[in-house]
Order: structure tokens, then sequence, then C-alpha cells
């Protein structure tokens, strides 16, 4: 095996990694502020998917131009989603909460093949197609772009926690619901917020992945469990965490991938993560 | 009070079970035949999820190690059926000590989501393993039929196992719950840390629990090949598979002796009924229909139809003491 291979595949495996963080990072704060694991959260990375999908397809917009509105439409569904079923199973039992945001899951991938059928879809001839030679390493332009504008949502998300005062009220309810009620914090209106980003960070990571992943309504199933598997190794509620566990699993992944084959990248995250698990119970960057 | 609900229950289920025989038509049959293989998952994942309070999203490993080693054994070595099964009942509970070794030391969302990573890594495995059909999956010969091959060319034989099946499921679980380590694993669910502190060894239960689940399973899990006469991992190693069987202790209550087996007929007939009135459109309406019924009732009815039940008989009774107390008051 050669330096260049295995410099090309830690390439591709840290720019994937940056989607699985993204993808995670909603997961991982929704579950900080309420402790509820979100089964559908695949499916806002599929309808982010979509809506950019159509966007180009019947007015040729580029998916790199429409992500704030896509980003803003996945709020929205978020915000929406809070207010008419989560908000109904907050103190509900843990099995309850597991089985409505599940069945959401498999609400969502029905709704998307009844309106939008089960038929692969892609976006050809995007902006960002073809790719590039950096440092010796060929890289796709899709590919690329997605990182970065991963990397840049990250960023904005991460500069909103720790520099507004609302991303302070976030944090507070995450940290400890009751106190930060007592201190005026809407705790309802916290959760409302949480579910509306973490609708939004899956929805970009979605438009991100469109100009260069087969668009189907059962795609969200290809990025939860990694998605979980990033949120359990930087430990539930942590963004930072999520952000470099997402790219740890990234780069885990294709290596995997390339030392024992594709079809078994997967079976190497995940029994990865269940020896991590059984020395470090809270995470690789949990807290105890 | 409360014994002669549960003798009402075992009535009342008893009749709807055996009612499909006096039917006629096959559809009837057929749908007995799933409510019973679903009831009888169902059961079994109660005596771990609902008795120890442990949620496995992972059973559907033990199902599909049951149908893969009776049908691997069948195929391979000519081994009989019913030895098939029983050797993949002792198979999964075998295996189910590494799963508690790795699981048990998690809690709560941790222990749900390793198992889903167990099932995905299971079935991946068996998806590139040749001797085991690998994608293309294992077809059982119809050759040999009636009792002693477990192969029948109608359904009433299958009826009739299902139905015992889920019998000795009830049975198992009916003896747990009344011995000593039914007691410990309530006290284990409701108060971990007083369990352990009277001396309960928490971690040994749980595993008898997981054992006698996990074999449950697997029988139903070689039920399942001996009927369809064909396995592949995207039929019996699915996480959606483990969920079902969640969700139908859920839906009619956990910890409940015949909460499963109530949700398992709601659940399954609206699946059967949703899928034969919406499927053939190919549009997904049935599981739209499905997934939006799960939302509502896990919404809404949190601690499942009998809790439910049990609820809405207490606050009549509570009327009706009301009533009497008002009519002594006023004499």
């Amino acid at each position: 095996m050669t330096a260049e291979i295995l410099l090309q595949t830690l390439a591709s495996g840290v720019l994937i990694g940056l989607i699985y963080a993204l993808v995670a990072i909603g997961l991982t704060m929704i579950f900080g502020v309420m402790d509820i694991v979100n089964f559908a959260h695949g499916e806002f990375l599929m309808l982010g998917m979509y809506a950019s999908f159509w966007l180009f397809a019947l007015f040729a917009l580029d998916p790199m131009l429409t992500l704030p509105l896509t980003v803003l439409m996945l709020f929205a569904f978020g915000v929406l989603l809070y207010k008419f079923v989560i908000r109904r199973i907050i103190d509900a039992p843990m099995l309850s909460q597991i089985f409505t945001t599940f069945g959401l899951m498999i609400l969502l991938r029905g709704a998307a093949q009844f309106f939008w059928k089960p038929d692969f879809r892609s976006i050809e001839n995007s902006w960002v197609s073809g790719s590039v030679k950096l440092a010796g390493i060929q890289l796709g332009k899709p590919q690329l772009a997605a990182g970065i504008g991963a990397i840049a949502v990250t960023w904005l998300v991460h500069a909103f926690l720790t520099r507004t005062k609302l991303g302070a009220a976030l944090e507070a309810t995450a940290a400890d619901k009751e106190a930060a009620q007592l201190m005026g914090i809407d705790s309802n209106r916290m959760f409302a917020l949480a579910w509306g980003i973490g609708a939004a960070c899956a929805g970009a990571a979605g438009v991100l992945l469109a100009t260069f992943f087969p668009i189907f309504p059962e795609v969200g199933a290809n990025f939860i469990l990694l998605a979980f598997v990033v949120v359990n190794l930087g430990g539930f509620g942590s963004v930072t965490g999520a952000f470099w566990a997402g790219i740890l699993v990234g780069v885990i992944e294709v290596m995997g991938g390339l030392l024992l084959g594709p079809q078994f990248k997967l079976a190497v995250v995940l029994v990865l993560f269940l020896a991590v698990l059984m020395f470090r119970p809270q995470g690789l960057m949990g807290k105890s | 009070m409360m014994r002669r609900t549960h003798l009402v229950v075992a009535a009342v289920t008893i009749a709807a079970v055996l009612l499909p025989l006096a039917s006629s038509n096959p559809a009837h049959l057929n749908l007995a035949i799933l409510v019973l293989m679903a009831a009888q998952l169902g059961v079994a994942w109660n005596l771990l999820g609902g008795y120890a309070g442990q949620v496995s999203l992972g059973h559907a490993a033990f199902y599909g190690v049951g149908a893969y080693t009776s049908t691997l054994l069948l195929l391979n070595f000519g081994i009989n059926p019913w030895l098939g099964m029983l050797a993949g009942g002792l198979v999964a509970a075998a295996l189910s000590f590494a799963f508690g070794w790795s699981c048990f030391r998690l809690k709560g969302h941790y222990f749900a989501m390793a198992t889903i990573a167990v099932v995905e890594i299971v079935q991946i495995v068996f998806t590139n393993w040749e001797y085991a059909g690998a994608a293309v999956g294992l077809t059982i010969p119809m050759n040999q039929r009636g009792w002693g091959a477990m192969v029948f060319a109608d359904k009433q034989p299958y009826y009739l196992l299902a139905l015992g099946l889920l019998l000795l499921t009830l049975a198992t679980t009916w003896a747990v719950e009344r011995s000593h380590v039914g007691y410990y694993l309530r006290a284990i669910k409701d108060e971990p840390d007083a369990a352990r502190s009277i001396g309960i060894r928490i971690a040994r239960y749980k595993q008898v629990a997981l054992a006698l689940s996990a074999f449950f399973t697997a029988l139903g899990g070689s039920l399942y090949a001996q009927k369809e006469l064909y396995i592949d991992p995207g039929s019996v190693l699915t996480t959606a598979l483990s969920i079902k069987m969640a969700l139908v202790s859920i839906l009619g209550g956990v910890g409940t002796m015949f909460g499963p087996v109530i949700g398992a007929v709601v659940l399954t007939t609206i699946e059967e009924l949703t899928r034969a009135a919406f499927g053939g459109s190919g549009r997904g309406t049935d599981t739209m229909i499905y997934a939006g019924l799960i939302v509502l009732i896990a919404v809404y009815y949190p601690s499942g139809l009998v809790g439910w039940w049990r609820e809405r008989v207490r606050r009549v009774g509570n009327k009706r003491a009301a009533v009497i107390a008002d009519a002594e008051a006023a004499a």
C-alpha cells in the first residue's frame, strides 16, 4: 500500500466524516437539552436532499445557492415537529419516546415515497462537479465543497452557542433545565430551538451531500446509525465532541473499507464502537 | 379483582385465537399465524424488556441466529428441524452471554444503541458469509413434508405450531413471574440501588432474563424459517424486526403477561389490513398509516393498552366509590 493511497483514503475519510459530524451535531444537541434520541434524524437529511433536488429540477437553482433557503425550511420543519409531536412526550417513558421518533422515521420515509416515488434521483452538473488535485491527492469537488460547507455550518452553530445570549440560554437548559427555568429561560422555547437547529444541521448535510450522493426515501438510514455512533463517542450532548468524533468515524470507516473491503466498513465502525463503550460507557470524549 | 381481569383477558385471547381455525378463509388463518408469531416474539422480548427493564433493540440477532442455525443444520447435516430449533435456541442463549457481557454495563440509551449495533454487525457478517448463503439467503426444500419435517403444504399446522410456541413462552413467563427470579427482576427494574444493597446479584438475574428471552426469540426465528422456507439477512436480521418485537410489548403494556399478546393482535391486524388495502399502490401508503398509528399510540398511550385499561378501571372504581360516599353523606 503506497503512502499516496493512504493519504487519499485519509482525505476522503475526513471529508465524509465532516458530514457525519454535521448530522450528529443536531442529534447530540437535541439529546443534550431534552434527553430524547431522535431516530428520525436521518429523515431531516433526506428532506434536505429532496428540497435541494426539487429546487434544482424545477427552478434550475444550484444546491449551493439554495442552501440557506433549505436550511431555513428544515429549521421551520424541526420547530413544527417539536410543537405538534415531541412536546407531548417530554415526560413520557423512554420507550414511548423511542417509538415516537421511530414512528416519525417510518412516517417520513413513507411520505417521501408517496410524494416523490421510491426512485433514485441525482443532481447532475451542479456548480461543483469534477475533481481537483491538491498536494498530490485527487479530490472530488462536490466532496470538497461538502466538507468545507460542513465546517462552515458547524462553526456557525458553535459560534451561536458560545457567543450569543440565545445560545447561552440553550446551553444553560442543557446543563440544568430547572435552574435555567428559574433564571427565566423558557425551556419549551429552548427545546423548539434545539429541534429547529438539529433539523437545520441535518438538512444542511443533506444539501451538501445532494451533489454527489443518490437521493431516495431511505437515504437517511445510511447516516443515522453512524450519527448514533458519533454522538456516543463524542459524548451525548457535546457539539465539539460530535465534531471530532465525526471526523474519527469517517476516517475509521474508509480505512476499514480499504483494509477489509467496502462491505465491512460499517462493521468495523460498529465493532470499534462497542469496544469503546465497553471501556468507556460514557463515550470516548464524554464526561463520566 | 386483578385475578378476574387476568381470567377475562385470557378467555378473550383464547377465543380470539381459536376462532380462525373455524374460518375457511386462508387469509384469516394467515393473519392469525402472523399475530401468534408476533405475540410470541413480543412475550419473549418482554421477559427482558418488560420484567428486567432492559430496552433491547437488538433481538433480531437472536431471531436470525435461531433461523440460521436450524436451517443450516437441516441443509448441511440433515438434522431434523425440531432438533435444529432447540439447537438454535441454545446457540442464541449461549450467544446472549456475550451480548449481556458487552451491553449490560450500559444504561438507557447507550444500551439500546449498543444492541442496535450488535444486530447490524451480525447482519453484515451473514450478508457476506458464503456458507450461510450470503446475501442470496437459504431455501428449505419442500420434498419432505409432515410433522416430522416441520414442513407443510397447508397453513393449519403452522397455526398450531405458532400457538403452541406462544403458549410455551407464556407459560415460561408465568413461571418466571411467580419465581424468586421474577421478584428480583422487578426489584432490579424499580429500585436497582436498593436491590443491590440487599445483595441481589443484578448482573446475574438480568442475564437469566436475557438468556430465556434469547432462547424463545430464536425458537420464533426457526419457526419463521420453517414456515417461509426461505431466509436471508434482510428478512430475519433487521433492526426494524427488533423494533417490532419491542413495539408489540409497548403497545400492549410492558411487564404484563398478556400485554404483548394484545399488542400483537392490534398491531399485526392494522399492519396487514393497511397492507391489503393500500399496499398494492407501491407508494408507501400502508407504511404511512402504520407509522402514523405508532406515533399516535406512543404519544397518547405511553403505558400501553393494558395500562390504559387498568387506569380506566381504577377511575371508574373511584367514581363509583365517590357516588356511594355522596349517597351515604346525603342519607
